[in-house]
């Protein structure tokens, strides 16, 4: 027994600085799962979020063809060839009704997407401009069906025809943006907080003095910061994409999805930085944790993280081109859902660590090791 | 002897006021020394700038031949630190600070749970830090800078918050690792402590050191008179005022108080007046040479 001590404490101090590393490590790890709170925001909110968002959104319209009530003989439809008419039936669902005015209403309601007759040769279709998605998709559906059906009516071969390709299904699925950005919001949630209350409570609580007197270098104590909001910041990411590739959200990931990888730990260094800065500037926890909500909520709104920006002002945009959330936001969703290749990843993680960078100098020289 | 620790024309100031006015002192290997004062007196500050926690604006302070500034993480192994107040990892348990202190120091892993039997902490080792009584949280907080088993311990009023039995077992946990070799450095306001403990005090006050030595020599030093009472019913005033060597005579009607210089025939008189009883004799105490030196106006 006593050799095994001796030797343990041999083996211990030749490498004190690897033990350190791997203690402090997990200390401060068990420091954040065991706080509730952290864990609500950082893990719970973004993934409420991903669920709530993707559901509702996700759920409506544009992914079930829309409902086409039929109304008496069609016999544009009903004499179709067996694949040309699979090939509508895809696009709508026809059923049959009866009454024209009870199939109005229920177009008017938006239960369903139009209602159609034949009057001789003309195909009427009613539609409702409150949907105006599925009123242009009914309409341009069936107008492409009356061409086609005048084409072959005339018995001559089509010269030219189309082929369409989607590009990207952003516009078609909404967790095809929301799950990147709840992914950055996530992970700066995580990493603003972490190192930023890291820092005000050792701080208060005299433990960054306690460890000044312990044979520990600075270093070392920071390496095992950034190595644990990166191993956080990882497990948030395999779990956010785990759920939102789950049927019932349907995230599609595009194939250089990976570079999601590096994208997340440069962008949770650009983070740790900002959090490095909020608990060097901030003297309480409650200072602290309303500076770093000041800097993380309207971060992720002005970098599209929450709702895209596509639409907005100019001016918004240039804010965001500031912030470093942007490029996590755009360089996720390049390589995950816009199917562009790896390369795409490569700026926004450059400009990620710059911005880790410069924001780590400027918070050093507002650093403090009491809180005096 | 050699000296462990030294201490030359220290001086640190905040703003115009000194905290530690030019102290100089040395502490022998081994030995167990205290550090006096009132509140504000520099006590902490001094044993700050010892720890290597803060620089002095000048002088030198070397710990087991080394100097302490700037911060030297060899030397720092082989130094425990206990803080004012208690500094731990949020949300970790007893035993889990005292394994993170513990690697921190590269100490064997079976130190945990002799630390924790040694501060009687075995039983809460699986409840959070956050969670411990004042006592609990610092006798904790003692036992992570006993960890790596230190050659030198510095501990800033480890006796605050402790009640009296908690108080008695910390001297005897401070008594053994003192008598194993190792060199101790405490600051407190308890006189008894410092007296029961010290093998020498240096008493400050504004920041400079009054008097230093041994608690029984700055106590002989003061010749303050002796406090001798019995029941005021075994003896009048009037009688005391007559027995030889009485200096004073105060009473309140309970018990009669005779101050003296000289106790033995005063002694002798009472025993053969048959006026022994309820007898209690009061020497001066550390507090009384404290008093004598710091003065008895409040303090803020």
């Amino acid at each position: 027994m006593t050799s095994t001590i001796v030797r343990e404490a041999t083996a211990a101090s030749t490498r004190p600085g690897l033990r350190g590393f791997a203690s402090l490590s997990a200390a401060m790890f068990k420091g954040f799962y065991r706080d509730w709170l952290s864990v609500g925001f950082s893990v719970l909110f973004p993934l409420f979020f991903i669920i709530i968002f993707g559901t509702i959104f996700g759920g409506g319209g544009s992914s079930t063809p829309p409902k086409v009530i039929q109304i008496g003989d069609v016999a544009m439809i009903e004499t179709l060839p067996a694949p040309d008419r699979d090939a509508l039936e895809q696009a709508v669902e026809i059923v049959p009704g009866t009454d024209l005015a009870a199939a109005l209403d229920e177009v008017r309601k938006g239960d369903a997407g139009a209602a159609i007759e034949q009057h001789g040769d003309t195909l009427v279709v009613h539609y409702s401009s409150a949907d105006q998605v599925t009123a242009a998709s009914v309409q341009a559906i069936f107008g492409a069906f009356v061409n086609e059906a005048n084409i072959s009516a005339s018995g001559v071969p089509p010269t030219y025809s189309l082929q369409t390709q989607q590009v990207e299904d952003e516009s078609l699925k909404p967790i095809q943006f929301i799950a990147p950005g709840m992914i950055a919001y996530g992970i700066a949630v995580g990493a603003v907080f972490g190192a930023a209350m890291t820092l005000i409570t050792w701080r208060e609580k005299k433990l960054l003095r306690r460890l000044r007197l312990a044979p520990v270098s600075t270093s070392t104590v920071v390496t095992s910061r950034v190595v644990v909001s990166v191993a956080v910041a990882l497990v948030q990411l395999v779990l956010f994409v785990a759920i939102s590739v789950l049927p019932f959200l349907g995230l599609q990931l595009s194939g250089a999805w990976y570079m999601a990888v590096p994208l997340v730990i440069a962008g949770t260094l650009a983070f740790l930085a900002i959090g490095l800065f909020v608990g060097s500037v901030a003297k309480t926890v409650e200072g602290g944790s309303g500076l770093a909500n000041l800097i993380t909520l309207p971060m992720a709104f002005l970098s599209g993280a929450f709702v895209p920006l596509e639409s907005a002002p100019a001016w918004l945009s240039t804010i965001g081109k500031f912030l470093p959330m942007t490029y996590l936001v755009e360089g996720m969703k390049d390589v995950m859902v816009r199917g562009e290749g790896p390369q795409a990843a490569l700026l926004p993680i450059a400009i990620l660590l710059a911005f880790a960078v410069v924001v780590t100098f400027i918070a050093t020289r507002f650093f403090r090791w009491d809180a005096a | 002897m050699a000296e462990t620790i030294t201490a030359s024309e220290v001086v640190k100031r905040y703003g115009s006021v000194a905290a530690v006015d030019g102290v100089s002192l040395s502490v022998a290997d081994g030995e167990f020394f205290g550090i006096l004062g009132p509140n504000g007196a520099g006590k902490t500050t001094l044993v700050e700038m010892m720890e290597g926690l803060r620089q002095p604006d000048s002088g030198t302070i070397t710990v087991l031949g080394e100097p302490v500034w700037p911060r030297n993480t060899a030397l720092l192994g082989r130094i425990g630190v206990q803080l004012q107040g208690s500094s731990f990892f949020e949300r970790l348990t007893a035993r889990e600070q005292l394994a993170t202190f513990g690697s921190l120091y590269g100490a064997p892993p079976a130190r945990v749970e002799e630390m924790l039997e040694l501060v009687g902490l075995t039983d809460k080792a699986s409840t959070r830090a956050e969670k411990l009584s004042g006592g609990q949280a610092q006798r904790l907080s003692i036992a992570c800078s006993l960890v790596h088993d230190p050659d030198v311990v510095f501990l800033d009023e480890p006796s605050a918050a402790l009640d009296p039995q908690a108080r008695r077992n910390l001297w005897d946990v401070l008594r053994a690792i003192n008598e194993r070799g190792r060199t101790v450095v405490l600051t407190t306001h308890y006189m008894d402590e410092a007296e029961s403990l010290c093998d020498r005090v240096a008493i400050m006050d504004a920041g400079k050191v009054l008097q230093l030595g041994p608690p029984a020599e700055l106590v002989r030093a003061l010749d303050a008179p002796v406090r001798i009472s019995v029941e005021a019913g075994a003896l009048g005033q009037d009688r005391a005022a007559d027995i030889e060597g009485t200096e004073s005579v105060a009473g309140d009607g309970v018990s009669t108080v005779i101050t003296t210089r000289r106790p033995a025939p005063v002694l002798q008189a009472l025993a053969s007046m048959d006026a022994l009883t309820g007898l209690q004799v009061r020497g001066a105490t550390l507090e009384d040479v404290f008093l004598q030196l710091t003065g008895r106006e409040y303090r803020a």
